[in-house]
């Protein structure tokens, strides 16, 4: 069973502050992390591998220092890892990027499952793992919760998506693209021997020549959305504190929304 | 730097950009900006410098369609068992507004089995044209299919923008449609409009974990594709009486599906479903330990509403994921929402700042959700949701 | 605070601290209160390699020494020190196969012993035979190739949970101490049961129970060093274990300060966190230095061992009773700066204070351990007087 992570370093968002003078973000000192939802797929990839066999393979596209998340990936016990990264793949938008990833998982020599994480905590979109199903010509299934069984003799698999009001039993054939949700595991911490043996690791890296791709179809030339303007939410000014003991707050508090035309007991749909 | 540069007379040095790349890429050297290679052209560096204008990026994109054969608002009308997705009248709500500036007509994509009735439905909220398949092979849970389908539909009636649902299907199916047809979409936009010089469109989305926003363009490539998370967009009026047709695009060839449905299996929710609920009570960390969401459960039975949640909750496995309010969780539309012992962190505002009433109680006068809040009770919530629910009653 | 640790030691040690915070944390308060044996955690810090740490390369450790293993019992400490112990008691136990196993026991025991596969205890205390350990009593005669082993151990840290014991008992009866001898003692070994679980004070999340032997029937291939050899090997094995002892303490200690302090920011009295009063500022400062003073004692003493130094016991002790003193008075004001909250079980130093108290008692009663410093001490007078 050849399985493909597609893994993705991102600005840990999560731990972003504002500056409350200007109200913009402080990005500088934002630490590097792996993509929360990738952590998911990368663990589902170990397990398949621990069930069924096989090896796992974690890519990347993205500048240099996406080293230390591959490192990091290799303290988990994947097989190998590899790194795509060259100056003409920067500023790609999802079609870019999933053409690009495509090619390099091309260039491995195809995938029987390759896994994803739901969306990227930076950009949010969810794009990139059904555009690369695409130019795969793979079938796709997105916010899986569970594999449930994979006949790797007949070459089929039973998966669980989850929807917003339930879930959905789905039956399939490989190879396949899934891309994960949370519910799906609880992702493993890493060994001491693996971070030992991902300190001493080389990373394999491709660049855009050692992939058959249309380099028109790259970087910021392969991207048909452009950001136009970038700026910062208005900062909202807050309203009425009540600060008092708590029986007074309290009850200022429902004779405001009583004036306002709100009673909390039985609040009409507007 | 491929794509972007330093325009060196006019940057003097200030390290403004410095402060505002999350990816280290910038450096001030010789009182000069210097751009390294972790760039990855993000632009948030532009906007630091608006001042001097010392950064520029050159955009040159690979050949797109032939713009001029391109008119029309189309937007994909996502359904399942028998009924229009609640997203789809806010879609075609933001269309709407659309045509206003740009005078077009607006079409919808109806795929399924069994949904004539939906056509009729999707001409009260001012559809012009439903472009409809009505076919028992047409499966409600898996987008295979689906997929095939939109993007023939597509080549063949040429929107200049298509719209779509950011729900779980939605944000699955346009992704690969977008891809098929070598076009740009942007995901969970907050704001449509058209800009008056260009009449292009101008989409806007919270981006970088909801902490910034971002506007985005398409320009040489079309259709101009964009979904619309729930509760984002304001639905559409009913128009009784509406004139509008339903086009049946039956030569287009229906795909075996590659995916097979098993089965459904819905969620078991004790309260009403957070997403349509008008009153929302909230517990972030500030509840200290799993048992003490007794508190909420019994304050929202009270007022009749929802229970949601911070991520720190939720990840802290004291409540299942679906009552997760926030950038990855859901984004709700309350008439009242109230937090409790929730700090006000950027990702979860960016899930509930659109209710019409935030009321907040935190012991902490500098939590940031007071600044949202537009009433708040500093105080220990512990005492304060008792106090509520006794004079409530 | 920069300790200028090894890269390996550094990893090490935040390997240890990222599983305090994310699995042990979440868990303090109810094992304690439920008296829980932490076995999902054993297999955590397993799979993570920690066991391996102290373990010799050739039989699958990674070769740490002293230093190593109390850099994990520190941090796993700050979060809890009775689940800390399921790595520090195991320790002690697989100290003794280390130091004195043949390459035949080495084999069998410490490759699963290092995966955390398996976990160690050790056995030597009795119902009258602490500080004296000396008088013990329990018995292994030799008969054919077993000794048939009769006797009772008590308070036992890991009795009961753990699958391999390194037990002390007479071979030669006669001889008193000098006919004591180490066995290797599987759990399952018919004729070796446990005692009821002891309702502790404090670290509670381990399990303290006696070891009953009777007619327990132990391959001679068991027999760990000579016979006779008995306190040598429980000497030389508590010389070695003494710095994680210590390390315990001190993450306790540095556990309680730590929680303390952000409380004292964020309580306002009289319009200002408390942390503001100088009160509060000069506990702060003195529980802060005799934390650091306790930790360069721990790393001192562990440097030591693992250089191979001959006399590691004065040192080793000095730390012991240095952090062990250090936790109990941290501890104690730990709760004094959190005031009433401090005092009430949702709150977690009371735990922590509870869980001092033990670090003052076991593995050598600090009035035992002052006996041998100032043996040494004098030792030291006298020969430098000639």
């Amino acid at each position: 069973m050849k399985i493909v992570v597609g893994i993705k370093q991102v600005p840990d968002t999560t731990n972003v502050k504002i500056n409350p003078e200007t109200n913009t973000l402080i990005r500088e000192g934002v630490e590097s992390i792996i993509n929360p939802f990738d952590m998911y797929a990368i663990e589902e990839a170990l397990r398949i591998r621990e069930k069924h066999g096989g090896t796992v393979t974690v890519i990347s596209m993205g500048p240099p220092q996406v080293e230390t998340s591959l490192k990091e990936a290799i303290s988990l016990g994947v097989d190998d890892v590899l790194l795509i990264s060259d100056r003409a793949f920067a500023g790609a938008d999802t079609l870019a990027t999933s053409y690009t990833l495509a090619a390099a998982i091309k260039k491995m020599g195809g995938a029987d499952i390759i896994l994803m994480g739901k969306q990227a905590i930076d950009g949010d979109t969810g794009q990139v793992g059904p555009g690369v199903a695409e130019h795969m010509n793979m079938v796709h299934v997105t916010d899986i919760r569970k594999i449930e069984e994979i006949d790797t003799e007949n070459k089929t698999i039973i998966v669980e998506r989850l929807l917003e009001d339930g879930y959905v039993r789905l039956r399939t054939s490989l190879p396949l693209l899934i891309t994960v949700v949370k519910e799906i595991n609880e992702p493993r911490l890493p060994s001491l021997k693996g971070k030992m043996k991902a300190r001493k690791a080389e990373i394999p890296t491709l660049t855009a020549k050692d992939l058959e791709i249309d380099l028109e179809r790259i970087g910021l030339n392969g991207s048909p959305t452009q950001v136009m303007k970038i700026f910062s939410p208005p900062k909202p000014s807050g309203g009425m504190i009540f600060n008092g003991e708590v029986s007074e707050s309290v009850s200022a508090l429902l004779k405001e929304l009583k004036n306002a035309g709100l009673h909390l007991s039985n609040v009409e749909e507007n | 730097m491929n794509g972007i540069e330093v325009i060196l007379e006019n940057c003097i040095g200030c390290k403004l950009c410095v402060k505002s790349c999350a990816y280290d890429a910038i450096e001030v050297i010789d009182k000069k900006a210097v751009i390294n290679e972790k760039c990855t052209i993000c632009g948030a560096c532009i906007e630091a410098c608006v001042k001097y204008g010392a950064i520029k990026i050159t955009r040159v994109t690979f050949k797109g369609q032939n713009i001029s054969e391109f008119s029309g608002i189309c937007v994909f009308a996502e359904n399942r068992n028998g009924k229009l997705a609640s997203v789809v009248p806010e879609i075609i709500g933001a269309a709407q507004q659309l045509k206003k500036s740009l005078d077009k007509p607006i079409s919808a994509i109806l795929l399924g089995n069994n949904i004539k009735p939906l056509a009729d439905e999707l001409i009260t909220y001012g559809v012009d044209e439903v472009l409809m398949i009505d076919n028992p092979k047409i499966g409600d849970f898996a987008e295979d299919v689906q997929t095939e389908l939109v993007t023939e539909i597509l080549k063949q009636k040429k929107p200049e923008i298509f719209l779509g649902g950011g729900t779980v299907f939605g944000r699955s199916l346009l992704p690969r449609v977008a891809v098929k047809l070598l076009t740009g979409l942007t995901a969970d936009c907050t704001e449509l409009e058209i800009d008056s010089g260009t009449k292009l469109l101008k989409q806007t989305r919270p981006a970088f974990g909801g902490n910034i926003m971002a506007t985005i363009l398409t320009e040489n490539h079309r259709p101009q594709m964009a979904t619309v998370r729930h509760k984002v967009m304001k639905e559409a009026e009913k128009q009784e009486g509406y004139e509008g047709k339903i086009t049946e695009m039956n030569d287009i060839p229906i795909p075996e599906p590659k995916i097979e449905f098993l089965e459904f299996v819905e969620e078991q929710m004790d309260t009403v479903n957070l997403a349509d609920a008008d009153i929302i009570v909230s517990a972030g960390h500030g509840i200290r330990d799993p048992k003490n969401l007794e508190i909420i459960h019994d304050l929202a039975k009270a007022v009749n509403g929802a229970v949601g949640a911070s991520r720190a909750v939720v990840d802290a496995d004291w409540i299942a994921y679906s009552h997760q309010v926030g950038q990855t969780g859901k984004t709700v539309n309350p008439t009242v929402y109230i937090a409790c012992g929730i700090s006000g962190a950027i990702q979860h505002l960016a899930g509930m700042k659109g209710s019409d009433i935030i009321i907040a109680i935190n012991n902490d006068p500098n939590a940031p959700i007071f600044d949202v809040a537009n009433y708040g009770i500093v105080g220990d919530l512990f005492e304060v949701l008792p106090e509520l629910m006794k004079q409530v009653k | 605070m920069n300790y200028f640790l090894t890269e390996d030691q550094q990893m090490i040690k935040e390997m240890a601290a990222k599983i305090a915070k994310e699995k042990i944390e979440p868990l303090a308060l109810e094992y304690d209160e439920k008296a829980i044996f932490p076995h999902e955690l054993v297999k955590i810090m397993g799979d993570a390699d920690l066991y391996r740490v102290f373990v010799p390369e050739e039989y699958d450790g990674l070769g740490g020494g002293i230093f190593e293993m109390s850099l994990v019992v520190e941090e796993l400490s700050k979060a809890c020190g009775g689940i800390a112990l399921a790595y520090a008691a195991s320790g002690l136990g697989t100290i003794p196969i280390i130091l004195f196993g043949t390459d035949e026991q080495k084999k069998k025991y410490l490759p699963r012993l290092a995966a955390g596969e398996i976990i160690a205890a050790f056995g030597l205390t009795e119902a009258d035979a602490g500080s004296d350990a000396a008088s013990i009593k329990t018995t292994a005669i030799k008969d054919g190739d077993h000794y048939i082993v009769n006797g009772t151990k008590q308070w036992i840290t890991n009795g009961g949970d753990a699958e391999v014991y390194s037990v002390i008992a007479l071979t030669d009866p006669k001889r008193g101490a000098r006919g004591a001898s180490a066995l290797i003692i599987d759990k399952g070994t018919e004729g070796f049961d446990f005692g009821k679980k002891e309702n502790k004070m404090g670290i509670r999340a381990s399990s303290t129970r006696e070891l009953i032997f009777q007619d327990c029937k132990v391959p001679v291939a068991n027999l760990l060093g000579r016979e006779g050899h008995g306190f040598r090997v429980a000497m030389k094995t508590f010389d070695n274990s003494r710095p994680g002892v210590a390390a315990q303490a001190v993450g306790i200690a540095q556990g309680a300060l730590d929680k303390a302090t952000v409380y004292a920011t964020e309580r306002h009295q009289f319009g200002q966190p408390i942390s503001s009063f100088q009160a509060i500022q000069f506990m702060i400062a003195d529980m802060a230095i005799q934390i650091e003073a306790s930790r360069a004692l721990v790393y001192q003493s562990a440097k030591s061992i693992d250089a191979g130094a001959k006399n590691a016991a004065a040192l080793s002790s000095m730390a012991k009773v240095m952090a062990s003193d250090t936790a109990m008075k941290v501890t104690v004001d730990a709760v004094q700066i959190f005031g009433g909250y401090g005092y009430m079980k949702e709150y977690p130093v009371e735990k922590m204070m509870r869980d001092a108290k033990i670090t003052q008692i076991y593995e050598g009663t600090n009035q035992i351990l002052r006996d041998v410093i100032a043996h040494d001490v004098i030792k030291q007078a006298i020969r430098k007087k000639r």
